[in-house]
């Protein structure tokens, strides 16, 4: 207990608040590199995970290879990637992107594959072209299960961002890792707090997103039916098929 | 018109749905294809719109093979209303029924303004043009997919068993309204239906058909009843059993129309000097 306080007084240091080690540049860093890995990963899984879940193919191979990749060591490849590209922030960012993919992909295939068939199904009998099923309708009523990938996955790279230091490139690893050189404990506890904290803002953030981009069709007429077991909203519904006054 | 001759559908796994199929399908007129399912009556249906394409044969509207055509295109000029409505689950009531024409390049004020005009057509209030479907009842919602169906103001208009989700009397509420626009809009329609009493109701040409598309018997409903073509049909269509193998039955000086089951089903009276419906004229 007694540690947590130190790390509690010494994020509110004066002196930790200001210069080329103070929290606010380590805090820019880290969100810089997370935004960074984030804009990438989302670049390369999106794309990749609607075509997966629109046309229905290469939904194996892509789980699978994913799959593998998640299963990687983040400080291992980081090391390796090091190794090869040198100390800086691009070993990093490669291996939080490795990190981040499967579940932005995963988000994005399954955001598209949860829409009742038949919904599809009658968007192309009345005359839309691929790409317009694309726009007007899978992804309006896949975002909320990408969203829910980009939380999974946001929260995977801000947590494990800590490693970039590593490597020197920064970030609030940086605490942790001097903390554990020098046996400066409160130091390295302030840093997990500061990552801590992070993570958890963003989850708040998500959480907020996630309830704004559920099609308002699909939220439309929730919650006025007592009996329903579960309040957690469904992504995607399917015309009820009973009559509903 | 609409023309099938000999057409075949096997798809990928090696099922042949349809084999050999030819058909007219007359225009302005309520075609049914009737059966039970696995019939492929669907797939015969879908391969107007070129859902499914036909793997040999060929399909003709008004004497233009649809092969030629671009299916995007097609589709647009083919009303389509499905078994559950596949309306946009995220889109208000008014943009599921313009869809068609805002995919047209109709300006929005023009297509919704239409698709209010539609929204009475169909017999659902105004109100309703903000709601989403979750927010409607089955039948309303059915009644929306007709509007959308219609919103293009196709010359056809293909209904896959539309009424095949909606409880008994909405169903017959349906089906009457649909009487309605027909004699109103003077659409070709094609409808499918496992229900053979609405084959009988609703169509002038009732086709039943067997497994892999093959048509057991066509006609109208008078000619069917009348002479069954074989025993399946005449199974099918119940005319040994049940409520439509009526009897005559004196009582006090009236007749009274009884079923197999010996209820009364109505009585005798002279006829309406037009006959019915599908009497040759």
């Amino acid at each position: 207990m007694n540690l947590l306080i130190e790390a509690f007084a010494w994020i509110f240091d004066p002196a930790h608040q200001s210069g080329p080690n103070g929290i606010p540049i380590r805090l820019v860093q880290h969100l810089t590199i997370s935004l960074v890995v984030l804009v990438i990963s989302s670049v390369i899984a999106i794309p990749l995970g609607y075509l997966i879940g629109h046309t229905g193919r290469g939904r194996s191979l892509a789980v699978s290879l994913t799959g593998g990749f998640r299963a990687l060591p983040t400080l291992g490849l980081l090391i390796i990637l090091a190794l090869w590209l040198g100390i800086g922030v691009e070993a990093p960012v490669i291996a939080l992107v490795v990190l981040a993919v499967p579940p932005i992909l995963a988000g994005a295939y399954s955001g598209f594959e949860a829409i009742d068939r038949r919904t599809i199904d009658s968007a192309r009998a009345v005359g839309m072209t691929e790409w317009q099923i694309v726009r007007k309708v899978e992804i309006p009523l896949g975002l909320p299960l990408l969203i829910g990938g980009l939380r999974s996955g946001t929260l995977q790279i801000i947590a494990t961002a800590t490693l970039a230091d590593y490597v020197g490139a920064g970030g609030l690893g940086r605490f942790i890792f001097v903390g554990l050189k020098s046996n400066d404990y409160p130091q390295m506890l302030a840093g997990s707090v500061l990552v801590i904290a992070l993570a958890l803002l963003s989850e708040g953030i998500f959480a907020i997103i996630q309830k704004l981009v559920v099609p308002r069709g699909v939220v439309a007429n929730q919650n006025t039916d007592v009996r329903t077991p579960s309040s957690r909203r469904v992504a995607v519904v399917g015309s009820p098929t009973e009559e509903r006054k | 018109m609409i023309e099938f001759r000999q057409v075949s559908k096997q798809f990928p796994d090696g099922t042949l749905a349809v084999d050999d199929f030819s058909l007219v399908i007359p225009s302005r007129k309520t075609t049914v294809f009737v059966g039970s399912s696995g019939c492929g009556k669907t797939t015969i249906l879908r391969m107007i719109n070129r859902m499914i394409d036909r793997t040999s044969g060929s399909i003709e509207i008004d004497g233009e093979d649809i092969v030629g055509l671009d299916k995007v295109k097609l589709r647009r000029r083919i009303g389509y209303v499905m078994q559950n409505s596949g309306l946009l689950p995220h889109r208000k009531v008014i943009d599921n029924v313009a869809t068609v024409p805002l995919l047209n390049g109709v300006p929005k004020k023009q297509a919704h303004a239409r698709a209010l005009e539609l929204l009475d057509t169909v017999g659902l209030d105004r109100s309703l043009a903000n709601r989403y479907p979750s927010q409607l009842s089955g039948g309303q919602q059915q009644r929306v997919g007709v509007a959308r169906g219609l919103a293009a103001d196709p010359n056809i208009l293909l209904m896959d068993e539309p009424f095949g989700a909606v409880d008994p009397l909405v169903r017959a509420e349906l089906q009457q309204e649909l009487i309605r626009l027909q004699r109103e809009l003077d659409k070709t329609v094609v409808f499918v239906t496992h229900d053979i009493d609405e084959a009988f109701l609703l169509g002038d040409q009732v086709v039943i058909l067997q497994k892999g598309g093959v048509i057991v018997q066509k006609g109208s409903p008078t000619e069917i009843l009348s002479a069954p073509a074989n025993d399946f049909v005449a199974d099918f269509i119940g005319a040994t059993k049940g409520k439509r193998a009526l009897h005559i039955d004196r009582r006090d000086g009236r007749e009274v129309v009884l079923d197999s089951e010996g209820r009364a089903a109505g009585v005798l009276v002279d006829g309406p000097t037009g006959g019915s419906k599908d009497a040759p004229a």
